[in-house]
């Protein structure tokens, strides 16, 4: 499941992901039910008084730019998620994030774009993209366009070598139908520190719950794992940790396991514009793990840049301008064979 | 030896007798596999008792109620048993993962009272009461007689078997099995018992009926339709071979079936396979699979080469099976839009109409995500539409979080917990 969720590790994440959330907010009953769009709520879970500080810390940086949040005490967050451990401090609540089901709900975008003409194809494997404007096939064929923007999240640099977004593996457990046991987006506050660490492995407790009643556990973070089988070491520590927060989740029972990859840049921030030197070629791409949050905004800024029209939000601090030189090193896209 | 069936049981008498340290992993509490099922405490003498008292009189460490449910590293695997998980740590490794029964949807066939014929049969000699109940046999292969025997002894009342497959491909299979005399003494010895059951060629159930349970079964021959009164429905569409392990280690599978040499030895050094994973040829076939990666197992070929001979007719008979009992096209056409095709996820023929691919499938329907991990509409998929499904991930059954969490002692003691629920 997608978390809509708003951060706050910079103003320029806060700006991006609570616009986006906005965004969500007014697609939302335009959605299919497929999508199972549910505002749960993110639960920040806080270990020791060190984490209720940064608690009462976000707490007042969100209410103050209208984000709704709500300090719970140790009591109140067993009150809200009981299979939490007891001895936790506290918590925060940040009231209208939500999960998602994004394959339905991407599925509902396109088919929005294809009313307005927009056309499909899938199975065209892109090889290359050319300076002058459009794409080379895996068959040879041509499609040219005045501008192709590169949405293929960590595969992008495939297309641009020396784009500098990383692959960022995760893994999730995901469980048989246990309904009504979980009901926020849960989080261990120190998931921050691993989804913001840059260098090693690591693993945080981080729960999430399905309207099924599956319950999908995670999460990891691992540059330098190419490929998409189980790392079972990984999984392990993941797991391990996912049952200091919430040890009754040792003894459900898992049907899946899944991984996936991030793609990540060393800012932290995703790529939305032109590259440098070439307005033909446009970036959609390094939202790490917001990518389903941020979707809508980084369509809407991409939208705006494109017709020249003002931006809701300042589009400055995601230009892929700031990452790309814009001398002779500048990453070339590829061949214009 | 992961399976403790026909193939698996040779294997593991013959490395045992070779002095071999041996370990036969099988997920069901019983030993036998799901075709000797029950046969330990009731049957005297023949193939099945042969085999089961050389496995019980050797060295062999038996491992039942051990699920594997993944393979960290290289020749390590892993197994959750009642009292946790177990690692194996091999050298030669056979894998003789057997079949499972091929469901098909049609409308009607989620209706409590209709299962797979092997289902209720081993249902039935668990101790379930079928005696007096009607029930028809449906779907295809040698099963539907072995269980309408099976039943028979039970006391059920079995008034038709319906098999899809035409006469005239039947005959031509019967025709082989005059080339195999033991299949022929046995085919011979069901079928003295079976009188009086009406064996119908090249008919099938289109419809499955009743409110709340199956009350009757509408049949077709593709030209007429009748419907039969039942209390079961068992139905099934011969087999399928359980291949989630074979590629889990990386297995090279070629059209359906897991691919190995002469030696049973697959694409994966030291990893033999046996039985029905490479072609489901019966119990004889496994028998004689399974002594050959024995064999091979304990650096003995030539004793595998004497098998090759009677394995190469077996083989014959096998290729005979697979033609005589090939699936009509009409099959695929059983569902109608509303029918579910996903029954863990309740997912109808309709919802899959836009999807391209398995994974296209699973993506967007949820289809095969459910708690059989795809094992019966993953198959029925294949057969429908051609899907393939042959991305595999630990863990390949559902097992709990804990087995996959490794090490749990770092755990710390937590009393009065609240217990989260079994699932609903």
């Amino acid at each position: 499941m997608g978390h809509i969720v708003v951060m706050d590790d910079s103003e320029a994440q806060f700006a991006l992901t609570r616009y986006s959330r906005r965004l969500w907010h007014e697609l939302r009953p335009d959605l299919p039910a497929s999508a199972e769009y549910d505002q749960c709520g993110t639960l920040w879970v806080a270990a020791d008084e060190q984490e209720m500080a940064e608690v009462r810390r976000k707490e007042k940086y969100y209410n103050q730019r209208g984000v709704r949040a709500e300090v719970l005490d140790a009591r109140a967050v067993a009150a809200a998620e009981p299979y939490l451990r007891r001895n936790l401090a506290g918590g925060l609540r940040v009231v209208d994030d939500g999960v998602i089901y994004p394959p339905c709900a991407a599925r509902y975008l396109i088919e929005s774009a294809i009313a307005w003409k927009a056309q499909l194809r899938t199975g065209a494997d892109v090889r290359a993209l050319l300076r002058e404007g459009g794409v080379v096939m895996a068959d040879g064929s041509r499609f040219s366009a005045g501008i192709v923007v590169n949405a293929a999240g960590p595969w992008s640099p495939a297309l641009i070598p020396g784009l500098p977004v990383r692959k960022r593996k995760g893994h999730l457990v995901i469980t048989d139908r246990y309904p009504g046991q979980i009901h926020h987006q849960i989080i261990e506050l120190g998931y921050l520190k691993s989804a913001h660490s840059v260098g090693t492995d690591s693993v945080a407790f981080n729960v999430q719950c399905r309207k099924t009643g599956q319950i999908l556990i995670g999460s990891s973070r691992q540059y330098n794992e190419e490929g998409t089988e189980i790392n079972h070491e990984i999984l392990e520590r993941m797991l391990q940790r996912a049952f200091e927060y919430m040890p009754g989740l040792a003894k459900l029972t898992v049907t899946r396991c899944w991984t996936g990859h991030r793609a990540a840049t060393p800012d932290k921030l995703p790529l939305i514009g032109p590259v440098p030197d070439n307005e033909k070629i446009w970036l959609a791409t390094g939202h790490e793990g917001l990518g389903i949050t941020t979707s809508l905004a980084t369509g809407k800024l991409l939208t705006d840049l494109l017709l020249e029209r003002p931006t809701e939000i300042s589009a400055e601090p995601y230009a892929p301008a700031r990452l790309l030189q814009t001398n002779e090193s500048a990453p070339e896209p590829c061949l214009t064979a | 030896m992961v399976g403790a069936g026909p193939a698996g049981i040779a294997a593991a008498c013959v490395a045992a007798e070779n002095r071999r340290t041996v370990a036969v992993v099988d997920n069901s509490p019983w030993l036998g596999g799901q075709i000797w099922r029950g046969i330990q405490t009731k049957t005297r003498g023949g193939t099945a008792r042969h085999w089961l008292d050389r496995l019980q009189n050797s060295d062999v460490q038996i491992f039942s109620s051990a699920t594997i449910f993944a393979s960290p590293s290289a020749n390590q695997l892993l197994a959750e048993t009642p009292d946790g998980v177990l690692e194996f740590n091999w050298k030669k490794l056979v894998l003789a993962t057997g079949a499972r029964e091929l469901f098909l949807p049609f409308p009607g066939w989620t209706l409590p009272g209709v299962m797979g014929p092997g289902g209720l049969h081993a249902m039935a000699k668990s101790g379930w009461p079928v005696a007096e109940k009607k029930v028809v046999i449906a779907g295809s292969g040698p099963l539907l007689l072995a269980v309408a025997d099976g039943l028979k002894k039970e006391g059920a009342r079995v008034s038709l078997v319906a098999e899809q497959a035409n006469w005239s491909e039947v005959m031509r299979f019967g025709l082989s099995l005059l080339r195999h005399p033991r299949k022929l003494i046995q085919g011979v010895g069901i079928k003295s018992r079976i009188i009086g059951v009406p064996y119908h060629f090249g008919c099938w159930p289109v419809r499955a009926n009743g409110s709340s349970q199956v009350e009757s079964v509408t049949l077709t021959d593709g030209s007429r339709s009748w419907t039969v009164d039942c209390d079961y429905l068992a139905c099934g569409f011969h087999l399928v071979p359980n291949l989630e392990l074979p590629r889990l280690l990386g297995c090279a599978v070629s059209n359906g079936y897991v691919s190995v040499n002469e030696f049973q030895l697959t694409s994966v050094p030291d990893v033999f396979c046996a039985g029905e994973p490479t072609g489901i040829g019966g119990v004889d076939c496994a028998l004689i699979e399974g002594q050959v990666a024995g064999w091979v197992a304990v650096e003995a070929p030539d004793y595998a080469r004497k098998l090759f001979g009677l394995r190469a007719d077996w083989h014959r008979f096998r290729a005979s099976l697979h033609q005589a009992f090939a699936l009509r096209p009409e099959l695929r056409r059983l569902a109608t839009p509303n029918t579910y095709v996903c029954r863990c996820e309740d997912v109808r023929l309709e919802d899959l109409s836009n999807c391209k691919s398995w994974r296209d499938t699973k993506l967007n329907t949820r289809c095969g995500m459910g708690s059989c991990q795809g094992r019966i509409c993953g198959a029925a998929a294949e057969f429908l539409f051609g899907w393939k499904n042959d991305s595999v991930r630990p863990p390949l059954f559902p097992v709990r979080a804990s087995s996959l969490a490794g090490k749990t002692d770092a755990l710390p003691e937590i009393t009065a917990e609240p217990n989260i629920s079994s699932p609903t």
